[in-house]
């Protein structure tokens, strides 16, 4: 429309945060150091689980508590189709568990979003700080629920023994794992950029700006928000089930309410509604967890201060500090 | 007379011990402009706010093109047509002008479930949202957001959506507020045209206009109507000078 240069300052932030995400994974690589393979996997795979909640937070201004919920349920897809593969247990009905990622992630993606419409459908029913305890009161319930279900380790968890598979891919070797999570995380932040840009961001977009104008306009704003938590769910347990590939492991830990925080904390950081925010506040996330947490173990009190100053002094969090207001076209 | 394509019959609503509105019945005919006048506190706004689908009324019916409405919210109501400004701006504060005209484009169309297509590469929204702006005068301000308009701007902006959305009746609460008085004559001149597309509920404060556009003015005192006629039957009623006129005359 107007006549704005070929690339902004944040489409260049952009392009050298995804850059630095893939170069440090590269390095070690060539170094020999499969620790910083993992670490940046973990920062891709949180920061995916943020691309999903920042949909429902960042764009639709919902602050929904209980994303670990999807987080959790998408772990403990790949966690329960994998033990059922390796134990050649069938799930129900004769139907056979899984190895196979692809299957996995449908699945974990299907059981977010069938689980995140009924979810939200009440949850949308209130706002403000009574939408974020009625979705921290559904993420506790299933958190739980899994805590007190022995079938799948209750309280101890559940192991993959070996990670799932990937057509055509080792997974096994840190670094082709790391491009799988890698590759998602992009193909997610290309959803996020496209759905904030259409038609159904604009009207997600205006229902965090003014839901009366929404309404006024014809278009009703619980229907619109609806369609983004559900998204929202989805892109996160997506994030839950490769989190519980890369740990071989996952436990009622993903479902607790930490999770949830952990997942707002990396957007406030970041830049919420900004398309690399999620990116920019994990990689700062695992960053401040790795240098201080091998200092002192009362590294969250650190984090806790560098958050109080994002939130007082620097609301756009990083993204903000770097590329500056976000504009709307 | 054709048939009205808003009647409003016997509305009640209290809020406590307050009967904002007490039996209202009233009329909107084609291609009228009915002006809805009043002390502050008569409930103008509250009547607005029931019409509209933001309040629900105790009892009484809103038929709006012959269909009662009663049982629609905000939502549906807007897209029977109902197109209404409020009388405090309500605008997607960080939406450019053009993008809160296309909203209302796009909301018209029925096609906000769409997810993939770039809206503002998108002609058929922006193009018409554009053509809203330049009648009301707003075009060279299109890509600023709503956030840096003036208050008059504002306005301008929600009367270009209430246009964008194909509206079958306006409901305008106090569109003069807050304009100059060289504002407030473009925009006199500019609904004085807009009741041919379709007619207009006016609350409006601004007495000049109210006389230079209404067909017919009714007078809401204490939730009731007192009086509803000419402009030239309201001026000389002796209730409505008595309850209204004479105090701001």
């Amino acid at each position: 429309m107007t006549n704005a240069p070929l690339m902004t300052r944040e489409t260049v932030i952009n392009t050298l945060l995804a850059l630095l995400l893939l170069a440090i994974p590269l390095g070690a690589s060539a170094m020999g150091e499969p620790f910083y393979i993992t670490l940046a996997t973990r920062i891709a795979i949180l920061a995916l689980a943020a691309v999903g909640l920042n949909i429902a937070l960042g764009l639709g201004g919902l602050v929904s508590f209980g994303h670990a919920a999807f987080f959790g349920l998408g772990g403990y897809a790949a966690g329960i189709l994998a033990t059922h593969a390796f134990d050649g247990v069938p799930l129900f009905a004769g139907i056979p568990g899984t190895a196979s990622m692809p299957i996995i992630w449908l699945v974990a993606v299907v059981v977010c979003g069938l689980i995140a419409l009924p979810i939200g459908a009440i949850s949308l029913r209130t706002t403000g700080v009574y939408f974020i305890m009625i979705t921290l009161a559904f993420a506790q319930m299933i958190y739980y629920f899994a805590v007190s279900w022995p079938a799948y380790g209750g309280e101890d968890g559940l192991s993959i023994y070996v990670r799932n598979e990937f057509p055509g891919v080792n997974t096994a070797q840190p670094l082709s794992y790391f491009l799988i999570c890698y590759v998602v995380l992009m193909a997610a932040l290309g959803l996020f950029w496209l759905l904030r840009g259409s038609r159904f961001g604009a009207a997600l977009q205006a229902a965090r700006q003014n839901a009366t104008r929404l309404a006024a306009v014809g278009i009703a704003p619980f229907n619109v928000r609806l369609v983004a938590f559900a998204v929202s769910a989805m892109v996160t347990g997506l994030a839950g089930a490769l989190f519980a590939d890369l740990n071989k492991f996952v436990s009622p830990s993903m479902l607790s309410w930490h999770m949830s925080g952990e997942l707002i904390v990396l957007i406030i950081l970041g830049g919420k509604g900004r398309l690399f925010g999620p990116v920019a506040g994990a990689m700062l996330y695992v960053l401040i967890e790795y240098a201080l947490g091998g200092i002192t173990e009362r590294w969250q009190f650190f984090l806790g201060l560098i958050l109080l100053g994002v939130v007082l002094f620097a609301r756009g969090g990083l993204l903000g500090l770097l590329a500056g207001k976000a504009r709307h076209g | 007379m054709a048939e009205p394509v808003l009647e409003i019959r016997d509305l009640k609503k209290t809020f406590g011990a307050l009967k904002a509105t007490d039996g209202v019945s009233l009329d909107l005919r084609p291609g009228e402009v009915h002006a809805l006048i009043g002390p502050n506190g008569a409930g103008k706004s509250t009547l607005i706010h029931q019409i509209s689908g933001s309040f629900r009324p105790d009892s009484g019916t809103i038929r709006f093109l012959g269909q009662d409405i009663a049982g629609l919210d905000m939502a549906a109501r807007a897209r029977l047509g109902l197109g209404r400004s409020f009388q405090i701006s309500s605008l997607a504060q960080e939406f450019s002008a053009l993008r809160n005209v296309m909203l209302a484009v796009q909301a018209r169309q029925g096609t906000s479930f769409r997810f993939f297509r770039p809206v503002m590469n998108d002609k058929s929204l922006t193009e018409p949202a554009m053509a809203m702006l330049e009648r009301v005068g707003l075009a060279g301000r299109a890509h600023l957001p709503a956030a840096e308009l003036s208050h008059g701007e504002r306005r301008q902006l929600e009367i270009a959506i209430a246009l964008a959305l194909g509206s079958k009746a306006f409901l305008f609460d106090e569109p003069m507020a807050g304009m100059g008085p060289e504002g407030s004559k473009a925009l006199t001149k500019f609904l004085d045209g807009l009741r041919h597309e379709a007619p207009i509920l006016l609350v409006e404060h601004d007495m000049d206009a109210v006389f230079a556009l209404a067909d017919r003015i009714s007078v809401l005192v204490y939730g009731r109507v007192i009086a509803t006629g000419t402009v030239d039957q309201i001026r000389n009623d002796p209730e409505v000078r008595r309850a209204y006129l004479g105090e701001a005359a």
